[in-house]
C-alpha cells in the first residue's frame, strides 16, 4: 500500500475515493484504531451538519426573493422562463426611462457597478430624502444647481456617467416650469440626481432621481408630505422618482402626470 | 441562461447562506443580492458551465466583500432595551454541545468548505472553484475545519498551532 495522506483521509470520510484506493484505507484504519475513531467521528460531523441545515430546503421563499423571481414558493420550477425574465424586461425599460438611451439596454444589463439593494434605499425612505434635498437647495438664489440649463448637454452627459446610466431631465414646458440645471447628491449608497425647475414667478420644483432601489418594487403614485413639502414619487424598477415642491398637491400631481407621461413615451 | 435552472438553485442558496450565516434575514439579503449580481453579470456566464458552481462563487465573493466592508454598529433601540439574560459560556456544557454555535466558531474559509462538502455534498473540485481557491487549500481547509470542530463539540478548546520553543 502506497502512504496514506491526510488527503486520503478526508477522501474517505467523503466517499470519494476509487475502490480500490478506499478498501486500501479500510485496512489502513483497521489497524490505526485511533485515526479511525477521529474519522468515523468526522463522518457523524458530516451528517449532522446535513441534517441541522436540510430543513431549510423545504420552506416557502420569503416575500423578497419571491418579488425577485417573480415566482411561486415552492413550485418556481415548473413557471414558464417567461415570467421570470418579465420583470427584468421592465428593467430595462426602464432604463430607457428618461432617456435617451444611450447605451441600450444591453449595456445597462452589463454595466459593472453594482448597484445597491433596496434594502439599503430604506434608510432614508426616497420622498423624505427628496423633500430635504428640495428644501436645502431650492431655496438657494445664487447657486441653486451645479450645472445650469444651458448647459444641459454636459449636465446629461455628467450625471449620466456619474450615475451609471443614461438620465436627462424631461421638459416641463408645457406646464409651465422651465429648467433650472442640476446637481449630483448623495443618496444612502452612492450618487443621485436632482433637477430643478422653476416657473413664471420664481417657484422652484425639483425632481430627485435615485437608482438605489434594487429593481423590485414596481409602485404606482404615492404622495407624501414632509413639512411644508409636498412629495409625489413612485418606483420603477432600480429607478426612483421624486417631484417636491412646496406647491399645492393638485398643481403638482398635474407636474408628476406630465413627467410621468413623458417617461412612458420614452419607452 | 434557463430561468428555470436558477430558481432551482435557490433552495440550496439559501441553505448554504443560512449555514454560513446563521441569521435567517441576513441569510436572505445575502440569496437576494447574489441573484441580483447574477442577473447583471448575465454576460459573464459561459452557456454549458457550472451554473450552480457559478452562482456559489458569486455569492461566496459578495460574502467576502460583505465581512471586508466596515460596517456602522447598529442595534436596534428594542434589542437593547430588552436585556434579554445571557448565559455564561464557560458553565454551560450544552452551549458547547451546540452543533450550529460550534460551527459558527470555526473560521469563514473553513465553515465555507466544510459546509460546501458536508451540505451541499459538492466534489473537492466544485469546492474549489465555487470558493476560487486552489485544490490543495480546500483540502487543508476541509481538515483542519473538521478536526477543530470536533475539538469544540467535545468541549476541548481547539489546539494552538504555535508551541512556544526555547
Amino acid at each position: 500500500m502506497s502512504q496514506v495522506s491526510e488527503t486520503d483521509l478526508q477522501a474517505w470520510v467523503d466517499a470519494r475515493l476509487a475502490p480500490p484506493r478506499q478498501h486500501e484505507i479500510d485496512a489502513y484504519l483497521a489497524e490505526h484504531p485511533d485515526q479511525a475513531e477521529r474519522l468515523r467521528a468526522y463522518q457523524a460531523q458530516k451528517r449532522a451538519i446535513k441534517a441541522l441545515f436540510d430543513p431549510v430546503l423545504n420552506e416557502a421563499l420569503p416575500e423578497n426573493l419571491h418579488r425577485l423571481t417573480d415566482a411561486p414558493a415552492r413550485p418556481a420550477v415548473d413557471r414558464p422562463p417567461a415570467a421570470f425574465f418579465s420583470r427584468w424586461s421592465l428593467q430595462r425599460l426602464a432604463a430607457g426611462v428618461l432617456v435617451a438611451l444611450l447605451g441600450g439596454a444591453a449595456g445597462w444589463l452589463g454595466h459593472a457597478q453594482y448597484q445597491a439593494s433596496d434594502r439599503l434605499a430604506r434608510l432614508a425612505p426616497l420622498p423624505h430624502q427628496a423633500a430635504v434635498a428640495h428644501v436645502v437647495y431650492s431655496p438657494d438664489v445664487r447657486r441653486p444647481v451645479e450645472v445650469t440649463a444651458d448647459q444641459e448637454e454636459q449636465l446629461v452627459k455628467w450625471l449620466s456617467k456619474r450615475l451609471g446610466t443614461p438620465v436627462s431631465p424631461p421638459k416641463l414646458g408645457a406646464v409651465g416650469y422651465e429648467l433650472v440645471g442640476g446637481r449630483l447628491l448623495p443618496g444612502n449608497s452612492g450618487p443621485v440626481a436632482q433637477f430643478m425647475y422653476q416657473d413664471a414667478s420664481g417657484q422652484r420644483l425639483t425632481l430627485y432621481l435615485s437608482t438605489e432601489n434594487g429593481g423590485k418594487a414596481e409602485t404606482g403614485f404615492r404622495f407624501a408630505r414632509e413639512g411644508q413639502i409636498n412629495v409625489f414619487y413612485w418606483v420603477e424598477g432600480k429607478f426612483g422618482y421624486a417631484l417636491s415642491a412646496g406647491i399645492d398637491k393638485n398643481e403638482l400631481a398635474k407636474v408628476a402626470t406630465a413627467v410621468y407621461d413623458q417617461l412612458d413615451r420614452a419607452k | 441562461m434557463d430561468s428555470r435552472a436558477i430558481l432551482a438553485e435557490i433552495p440550496r442558496l439559501r441553505r448554504y447562506a443560512r449555514a454560513m450565516l446563521g441569521d435567517r434575514a441576513a441569510a436572505d439579503d445575502l440569496v437576494q443580492d447574489t441573484l441580483e449580481r447574477a442577473w447583471c453579470r448575465l454576460a459573464q456566464w459561459r452557456v454549458g458551465s457550472d451554473l450552480r458552481a457559478w452562482l456559489f462563487s458569486i455569492m461566496h465573493n459578495l460574502h467576502v466583500d460583505q465581512l471586508r466592508r466596515p460596517s456602522l454598529p447598529t442595534h436596534s433601540l428594542d434589542d437593547a432595551g430588552d436585556d434579554a439574560p445571557i448565559r455564561p459560556m464557560q458553565s454551560d456544557q450544552l452551549e458547547l454541545l451546540d452543533l450550529e454555535a460550534a460551527l459558527s466558531q470555526l473560521p469563514d474559509e473553513q465553515r465555507a468548505v466544510l459546509l460546501l462538502v458536508a451540505v451541499e455534498e459538492m466534489s473537492y473540485a466544485e469546492v474549489a472553484a465555487a470558493l476560487e481557491i486552489p485544490l490543495g487549500t480546500v483540502m487543508s481547509r476541509l481538515s483542519r475545519g473538521r478536526e477543530r470542530l470536533r475539538q469544540i463539540m467535545e468541549g476541548r478548546q481547539p489546539a494552538a498551532n504555535l508551541r512556544v520553543v526555547r
